[in-house]
């Protein structure tokens, strides 16, 4: 079964927000003359802050916020945020994989953004609601 | 860049313990756009059986990437934290993080190896209360780029 595909805007100002609350200042995250001097094409988006983003559409696909069980992804592409008021945006979709006796969902991932996957190999256990 | 993988195995000691406030959840999670009632109202917790507010679900990263730089920083390792990116993520849950919990990580490495000039590194971070409660155990691999 395939879930309905959820969409996040990622903008410059959702970064420095993400690093002020998780600590991550690594400064690739907020600068583009250290982005670039590591040969990154600009700022990318913290791997955490798309696995956070991901995260809401599993609380949001299971209904309830404490559902996600197991968690995991590989960080396959960075995701580019533009220095301007659109940012990029991250599209994200599931499909069923199994649903097992003990009621938890077994779901495979994915997100891209502009059209390239972000994650590899993300994949998620939720408690569905009794 | 290659790593000693005679660190396999190695476990650190355990942090000061992390008192997880509600404050800091709701902080979180506005960082990322969650609106959810059981992230910000302790009642809607309440319902939910929670005794107060539930962090999201990548929340424990707050406290295992602090943990992980004794790590990554260990000199005796040598990581060049310039050259790092992300590379694989998990979390699986015993329960969820809730405010008033008092955390404490133990990090130890699960793997090192080397590939096509780029050294990986695998952490694993058992977080549990003083009381030692698992709560969540977390992985991390990050990469260490080779100078091109």
């Amino acid at each position: 079964m395939e879930l309905p595909t959820q969409t996040f805007r990622v903008t410059r100002a959702d970064l420095v927000r993400y690093a002020g609350a998780s600590g991550d200042f690594n400064p690739i995250h907020w600068s583009d003359r250290i982005a670039t001097g590591v040969g990154l094409p600009g700022v990318i988006a913290h791997g955490m802050f798309t696995m956070a983003l991901v995260g809401r559409a599993l609380t949001g696909w299971a209904g309830a916020s404490d559902a996600v069980v197991d968690y995991n992804v590989r960080f396959a592409r960075p995701v580019v945020v533009p220095d301007d008021d659109q940012g990029t945006e991250i599209e994200v979709s599931a499909v069923v994989r199994e649903v097992t006796e003990e009621g938890l969902t077994r779901l495979d991932v994915t997100a891209t953004c502009r059209g390239e996957k972000v994650l590899s190999q993300a994949r998620a256990t939720v408690r569905t609601p009794a | 860049m290659s790593l000693d993988p005679s660190f396999v195995g190695r476990s650190y000691p355990p942090t000061a313990p992390y008192q997880v406030g509600r404050e800091k959840i709701r902080e979180f999670a506005t960082a990322i756009g969650a609106t959810d009632a059981a992230y910000h109202d302790p009642e809607a917790a309440r319902a939910l059986g929670h005794p107060d507010v539930v962090a999201p679900p990548t929340f424990p990263q707050v406290l295992t990437m602090a943990a992980n730089a004794r790590i990554v920083e260990d000199p005796a390792l040598g990581v060049d934290y310039s050259r790092v990116v992300h590379g694989d993520q998990r979390f699986a849950y015993t329960r969820p993080v809730v405010a008033g919990d008092e955390l404490v990580c133990v990090s130890s490495i699960d793997e090192i190896t080397s590939r096509g000039g780029h050294g990986f590194l695998t952490t694993r971070t058992e977080v549990a209360t003083v009381a030692g409660e698992p709560v969540v155990t977390v992985w991390s691999k990050i990469v260490v780029r080779g100078e091109a």
